[in-house]
C-alpha cells in the first residue's frame, strides 16, 4: 500500500503497460508523461475554471475598484459625483489615515470613523493572532499528548474533541455570549461581575477564550495525526539509551513532529488573520474588537471602492505572512501535501 | 553463611521496592492521564452542555446556574421556529440545507475529477496547480467580498440563492479537492491494474473496484464540505436576504420579543437544533472525519 503512487512512470514497467486511463499504449515515457498531462489538463479543467471565477475575477476585480473613487454625494456642492480614478488615495486613506476634505485635498480621519481604524484594527488582528495561535498550539500540544496515550476511554475523548469543532462559528460566538452575559455562568462561576463584552480587555479576552475553545481541537487533531507518525521503537531506543522523559519530548518528540505543527500553525494563523464570525457576533467589533474582516464589511456600505482597497491591504498582510511561513519558518505545505507520495516522508 | 542470605534478602528487598516504585510510578502516570482527560472532557463539552441545557429551561431561568436541567420546557424550541418576531429559523434550516446540499453537490462532482488527476497522474505544472488550489483554500473572505457585492449588485443577484452558492464553493472546493487526493493517494490502485488484467475494460474496473474503494472517502468528503458549507457565515451575513439566509445568520440575528432583550434561551434551542444533527454526524463517521481532517495536513 505504501507505493509511490503518484510517480506512475517508476513503476509502469513492472506492471507491463501504460497506466491505465491514459493515452494510446505501448508508446514511450515522453509520449505518456504528455498523454497523462491531457488527462490531467481535463480532469483539472472544471476545478481550475470555478476557483478563476469565484477567486481570481474577485481578486483583479477589486484591484481596479480600489483605484477607483467612490460615487456618492459631494458635501461641497450637495451634488451626485460619479467617480472616476482615484489613483493610490483609497490606499493613503487607509495607510496613512488621510481622509478627503470636503474643500478638496486630504485631512487626517476624524477620530471614530473608519479611515481612522486601520491601524488599530491591524493590532488587534495580530493580537488575536499571536494571543489565540499561541494557546491553541500549547493547549492543542498538551491534548495530543494525552490522546496519543492508551488509556480506557480514549476514543471518548477524541469523539469529544470533535464537539467544539462541529459547532457553528455563528453559533458558538452567540454561546459564548450567554456564558460572557452579566448574569451568566462565567461571572456566576468566578464569582466577578465583569461586563464582559463591555470594556476593551475583557471583550477581547471574550473573543480569545471563545476562539481557543472552537479551534483548538483542530489544532490537537493535526498535532495527534503528527505524533502517530513517529515509530514507537525511537522512543524505546531513546529509553534504552537511558534519555529522560524531557530528553524523548525536546530531542525526538519535537523536531519529528515539527512539519505536521508548522502546518498546524501556518492553517491556524492565516484563519485567524481573517477572523470574522466570531468578534463578529461575540462584541459587534466593539471597544477595539473590531478585526480588519469586520474594517472591511463595514466600509463597504459606505464605499466600495475603499473597502476594495482595503480588503486588498489585508490580502496582501494574509499573503505575506503565508510566505514568511513557507519560506522562512519550513512550512512546507505543498511538499507535506504534495504528490510525493508516503516514501518520501 | 548468615551474611550471604542476609545480603540476598537485602537484594530481594531492594528488588521489590524498585518493583513498587515502577508500579508506584506507573499507577502515578496513569492517574495523571485520566485526570487530564477529564480535564479535556471538562473543557470541550461543558460549554455545549450549557448550551442545551439552557435551551431547556424556562425563560424565567435563563440565568438558572443548577448543573441538571431544571424547569425543563419545550416551548424554546417552539419560539425558535416563532416567526412573529420576524425571525425566520424554519425557512434558515431549509435554505442552510439547500445550500450546503448544492455546494456539497458541486464542488465534489468537480472536485474529484481534479483530485484524481493531482493523486493519480504525472504532468508538469502539477505543483503550480496544487499550490493554487492550496492557496485557493487560504483566502481570505473578504477580499471577496467587496467586488461580488458589487457585481451582484448590478445584476440583481443581491439575497438570491445562487449569489451564495457560487461564493461558498470558492471555499469549499478546495478543502474537497484537498482531501480526496489525500484519500486517492492512499487507495490500493493495484487492485484495478489487476481487475485489468484479469479482463476487465477500463471502464468497468474504474466501476467495480475503484467506485466501490472510493465510496467511503467520498463520502466523507461530503460530509466535511457539507460542515464546511453549513458554517458559513461571512459572505451569507452580507449577500443573503430574509428568504435565502442560512441558519448561522438567522441565529446571529435572533430577536426577542421585546427589542432590548436577548431571548437567549430560544437562541440556545435554536443553536442546539443547528447543532445535534452535525455533532451526531460527526461522532457517527468520528474516525473517517479525523482521517479526512489530518490527510492533508501531515501525510
Amino acid at each position: 500500500m505504501a507505493t509511490e503512487v503518484g510517480s506512475t512512470p517508476v513503476k509502469a514497467p513492472a506492471s507491463g503497460g501504460t497506466p491505465i486511463h491514459h493515452g494510446p499504449k505501448g508508446v514511450g515515457e515522453d509520449n505518456k508523461i504528455l498523454s497523462q498531462g491531457k488527462w490531467a489538463s481535463w480532469l483539472l479543467a472544471p476545478t481550475i475554471i470555478a476557483l478563476a471565477v469565484v477567486i481570481v475575477y474577485p481578486i483583479i476585480s477589486a484591484i481596479v475598484m480600489s483605484f477607483q473613487k467612490d460615487a456618492g454625494l459631494d458635501p461641497a456642492t450637495g451634488l451626485f459625483t460619479a467617480g472616476g480614478p482615484a489613483g493610490v488615495q483609497n490606499y493613503v486613506n487607509w495607510l496613512a489615515q488621510q481622509c478627503s476634505a470636503p474643500a478638496g485635498g486630504t485631512v487626517a480621519c476624524p477620530p471614530g470613523t473608519l479611515g481612522a481604524q486601520f491601524w488599530s484594527a491591524t493590532a488587534t488582528t495580530f493580537f488575536f493572532t499571536v494571543v489565540t495561535v499561541t494557546f491553541e498550539t500549547v493547549l492543542g500540544f498538551w491534548m495530543a499528548m494525552i490522546m496519543a496515550r492508551t488509556f480506557k476511554g480514549r476514543s471518548m475523548v477524541r469523539a469529544a474533541v470533535l464537539v467544539p469543532w462541529a459547532i457553528p462559528t455563528a453559533v458558538t460566538a452567540k454561546l459564548w455570549f450567554f456564558i460572557f452575559a452579566f448574569e451568566g455562568i462565567a461571572n456566576k462561576l468566578f464569582n466577578t461581575s465583569i461586563l464582559w463584552t463591555g470594556s476593551e480587555w475583557p471583550a477581547k479576552w471574550a473573543v480569545v477564550i471563545a476562539d481557543v475553545w472552537k479551534t483548538t481541537p483542530f489544532m490537537a487533531l493535526l498535532i495527534l495525526a503528527g505524533l502517530q507518525m513517529i515509530p514507537a521503537e525511537v522512543y524505546e531506543a531513546a529509553k534504552v539509551d537511558g534519555a529522560t522523559a524531557w530528553q524523548r519530548f525536546r530531542l525526538i518528540t519535537l523536531p519529528l513532529v515539527k512539519p505536521a505543527l508548522m502546518v498546524a500553525i501556518l492553517f491556524r494563523t492565516l484563519d485567524a488573520l481573517r477572523m470574522f464570525d466570531l468578534p463578529y457576533i461575540l462584541t459587534g467589533g466593539a471597544n477595539n474588537t473590531t478585526t480588519l474582516s469586520i474594517l472591511v464589511i463595514n466600509q463597504i456600505r459606505q464605499g466600495f471602492n475603499a473597502a476594495a482597497a482595503l480588503s486588498t491591504i489585508t490580502f496582501i498582510i494574509i499573503f505575506l505572512v503565508a510566505f514568511i511561513f513557507v519560506r522562512f519558518l519550513g512550512a512546507n505545505v505543498v511538499e507535506q501535501s504534495g504528490a510525493t507520495g508516503k516514501g518520501k516522508k | 553463611m548468615t551474611a550471604a542470605t542476609s545480603s540476598a534478602t537485602s537484594l530481594r528487598a531492594e528488588q521489590d521496592r524498585g518493583r513498587r516504585k515502577a508500579q508506584n510510578k506507573e499507577k502515578w502516570a496513569q492517574g495523571r492521564t485520566y485526570i487530564s482527560a477529564a480535564v479535556i472532557l471538562v473543557w470541550c463539552l461543558a460549554p455545549a452542555y450549557w448550551m442545551v441545557v439552557t435551551a431547556f429551561r424556562e425563560v424565567g431561568f435563563t440565568y438558572d446556574t443548577s448543573i441538571l436541567p431544571s424547569h425543563v420546557t419545550l416551548d424554546n424550541f417552539n419560539t425558535a421556529f416563532d416567526t412573529s418576531f420576524g425571525n425566520r429559523f424554519g425557512q434558515a434550516l431549509l435554505n442552510s440545507i439547500f445550500i450546503g446540499g448544492v455546494v456539497t453537490l458541486v464542488s465534489l462532482i468537480i472536485g474529484v475529477f481534479a483530485a484524481y488527476a493531482l493523486a493519480r497522474l504525472n504532468f508538469r505544472f502539477k505543483y503550480l496547480v496544487l499550490g493554487f488550489i492550496l492557496g485557493a483554500s487560504m483566502f481570505p473572505g473578504v477580499a471577496l467580498i467587496t467586488p461580488l457585492f458589487q457585481l451582484f449588485t448590478n445584476i440583481g443577484w443581491m439575497g438570491s440563492y445562487q449569489a451564495l452558492i457560487i461564493p461558498n464553493i470558492s471555499f469549499v472546493l478546495p478543502l474537497t479537492v484537498y482531501t480526496m487526493t489525500s484519500f486517492f493517494r492512499e487507495m490500493p490502485w493495484e487492485l484495478e491494474e489487476s481487475a485489468r488484467v484479469d479482463g476487465c475494460t477500463q471502464g468497468q474496473a474504474f466501476r467495480k473496484v475503484i467506485m466501490p474503494l472510493a465510496a467511503p472517502a467520498i463520502f466523507t468528503t461530503a460530509i466535511l464540505a457539507f460542515i464546511s458549507s453549513w458554517n458559513e457565515f461571512l459572505i451569507a451575513s452580507q449577500l443573503s436576504s430574509d428568504a435565502t439566509q442560512p441558519v448561522t445568520v438567522a441565529i446571529a440575528n435572533f430577536a426577542g420579543a421585546q427589542p432590548n432583550q436577548v431571548p437567549y434561551t430560544a437562541i440556545m434551542a435554536a443553536g442546539t437544533i443547528v447543532t445535534i444533527p452535525l455533532v451526531i454526524l460527526v461522532l457517527v463517521f468520528q474516525r473517517k472525519i479525523v482521517a479526512g481532517l489530518t490527510a492533508g495536513a501531515v501525510k
